[in-house]
């Protein structure tokens, strides 16, 4: 055997075609996923562009404008001191999507690791945190999230922080489950029959295994902590005044709902599609990574 | 069975004790010392010194929580700071307001959910289907503030069919109370809706491929008997028990529609709390809360036994 008659077979595996990603493949052909993807692309785009963007200041007030109805100079129309909502819905837009993200990213941050090492561990470990998340599982998480943003004082980064607070549980019960089923898997055997120690085990072998289940859980936890962060905005918990936020601005809209209607309608609008934009995205990318889908 | 409900019992016993030491740990976690606050603005050291002693603050912090939970036990959320009340007569005049709305929500949730889910099983591919996922999606990302908003300008104030908000008790005045409580039961009750249109149409799928609805095809069978008697009322085992499990969810989510309707309940309650920072309060309504959510989860886990014949006979 020579070096030469390894040659074609090396080369035809260096040109060969490199194989589409399945998931992806399958994403792009949910059309529903592609929809909600290009939404969630589209109001992320706005709040990255909002300080470039030609729009007026969102706390510039003009008295001489108070309430008025959508027009060519104001798109969406003004609130009841003068402010542009258009310019105020694209900044709105950076708390909301902010807030989805970091709180998720908390929860994440928190949740996963504990998930993994309660399932990996198991016994004592896996019971205190098992019972401990059953308990914060126990409490709903709106009434956590206002319980924590109450207690932590109201803010946008207090309400971040409530929102990933109250998820975490939902990541230590998914990642704990998930962990159960891969620990037994011959891969991970192997790597423990090789010597390897816990740490690199879990962090190379595990949760690489784990985590398709953990992002589709994320997108779709994005879409509930962009509600919680709305409905604390709109309690009076979240963004404070005169910093815009979605929920702060339809409760505000509440007040002058016979005179301003439209002050009402773009918020929770705006709540609505990106919501259902992550919930699409998160369904599709579900259908997607289960491989018993076609 | 007596063994199975025994042993889910038992498991729900560290859960309660896990949540009473969160809840007792979240009047920890506030900021400045409740004592001052107590004290008023003079803050006599006297004063401050007897309320010490009073609210047993000088105690180590086991003992504290130990007193706190021992208090509990006999029924004592301590008082209100706003009303002075005790936060157990509190507890108890609202959670009845709150209950009547989550059990109007639920049944339309249940009256729209569960027939949206069985017919898009049924005609699983069509039109129909496809409508049936998009409202239901729809409804699950909808803001309920916001669809309450929405409902208070389509429905009272521009067609003024229903107050936009206030509450009356049913004892009083049923058709009022039920004027009142119509469209906050709408709001409360879309989400759930949507989830056990979900859950409804899943669990259909399943059922109608199996070998006992193929048999009772291959018999001759209509397809409506084959849908109502064979398919649906195997389908509906897991929807009960999820319905029980999400009335808890219910509670909760009734603080945001009260909050909007204005209606005097629970979740009004806690919200006033936060603001008035009467944490008393806040620490009740979360304890009784989640222990409700414990023990409706534990009834629906005996529930699912109860109505399953596979279940039972693998106790």
């Amino acid at each position: 055997m020579t070096d030469a008659s390894l040659m074609p077979a090396a080369g035809a595996t260096a040109l060969a075609p490199r194989k589409p990603n399945r998931t992806w493949t399958k994403l792009k052909k949910n059309r529903s996923a592609m929809v909600g993807g290009v939404v969630v692309v589209l109001f992320v785009l706005i709040a990255i562009l909002a300080p470039v963007l030609p729009i007026p200041s969102p706390s510039a007030t003009d008295w001489g404008k108070i309430r008025l109805a959508p027009s060519a100079e104001h798109w969406m129309g003004t609130d009841e001191i003068g402010r542009d909502i258009l310019s105020r819905m694209i900044w709105g837009a950076r708390a909301s999507l902010m807030a989805g993200v970091i709180s998720v990213m908390i929860a994440v941050m928190i949740g996963v690791p504990l998930g993994v090492l309660a399932g990996y561990f198991g016994g004592w470990t896996d019971q205190i945190i098992a019972r401990a998340t059953d308990a914060l599982l126990a409490m709903p998480f709106l009434i956590l999230a206002i319980a924590l943003a109450a207690f932590l004082g109201p803010s946008l980064t207090n309400a971040m922080i409530a929102i990933g607070l109250s998820a975490v549980p939902i990541f230590i019960r998914l990642t704990r489950g998930q962990v159960l089923s891969v620990k037994t898997e011959d891969y991970v055997e192997g790597a423990r029959a090789i010597g390897l120690g816990h740490l690199r085990i879990m962090s190379h072998y595990i949760l690489p295994n784990v985590f398709p289940p953990i992002l589709v859980q994320a997108t779709l936890t994005i879409a509930t902590a962009i509600i919680a962060e709305a409905s604390l905005s709109f309690l009076g918990l979240g963004q404070q005044p005169p910093l815009p936020s979605w929920g702060s601005m339809l409760a505000t809209a509440r007040n002058f709902l016979s005179q301003a209607p439209w002050m009402a309608l773009w918020p929770g609008a705006a709540i609505f599609m990106v919501v259902m934009g992550f919930n699409l995205l998160g369904d599709g990318l579900r259908d997607a990574l289960d491989p018993k889908e076609t | 069975m007596l063994r199975y409900i025994t042993n889910r019992v038992l498991v729900a016993i560290p859960t309660l004790l896990l949540v009473s030491i969160f809840v007792f740990m979240l009047q920890k976690l506030l900021p400045g010392d409740p004592i001052l606050v107590l004290a008023g603005e003079d803050r006599d050291p006297e004063t401050i010194a007897m309320l010490r002693e009073l609210y047993r603050m000088n105690d180590p912090l086991i003992m504290q929580y130990l007193y706190w939970l021992g208090d509990v036990m006999r029924g004592d959320l301590g008082i209100s700071l706003r009303t002075g009340l005790p936060v157990t007569e509190l507890i108890v005049q609202k959670l009845p307001v709150t209950l009547q709305l989550a059990v109007m929500s639920l049944t339309f949730a249940l009256l729209i959910g569960v027939p949206a889910g069985v017919m898009s099983a049924v005609k699983k591919g069509t039109f129909w289907d496809y409508l049936a996922n998009f409202i239901a999606l729809s409804g699950l990302s909808v803001p309920n503030f916001w669809l309450g908003i929405m409902l208070i300008l389509l429905i009272s104030v521009n067609l003024g069919w229903l107050p936009a908000s206030g509450y009356e008790s049913p004892w009083v005045d049923p058709v009022r109370s039920f004027q009142t409580m119509l469209m906050p039961s709408i709001v409360l009750g879309t989400a759930l809706a949507a989830t056990l249109m979900r859950h409804t149409r899943s669990s259909m799928l399943g059922v109608l491929q199996a070998d006992y609805v193929r048999t009772a095809r291959a018999k001759g069978l209509r397809e409506k008997t084959v849908i109502r008697y064979h398919a649906f009322r195997n389908a509906l085992l897991p929807i009960i028990t999820l319905s029980a499990v999400m009335f808890g969810e219910l509670l909760a989510g009734a603080v945001l529609t009260e909050q909007i309707f204005t209606i005097p309940g629970f979740g009004k309650m806690i919200v006033d709390a936060v603001f008035n920072r009467d944490y008393a309060v806040v620490q009740g309504v979360v304890l009784v809360t989640a222990t409700g959510f414990i023990v409706i989860n534990l009834l629906a886990d005996i529930l699912y036994v109860l109505l399953n014949p596979r279940m039972r006979a693998n106790l």
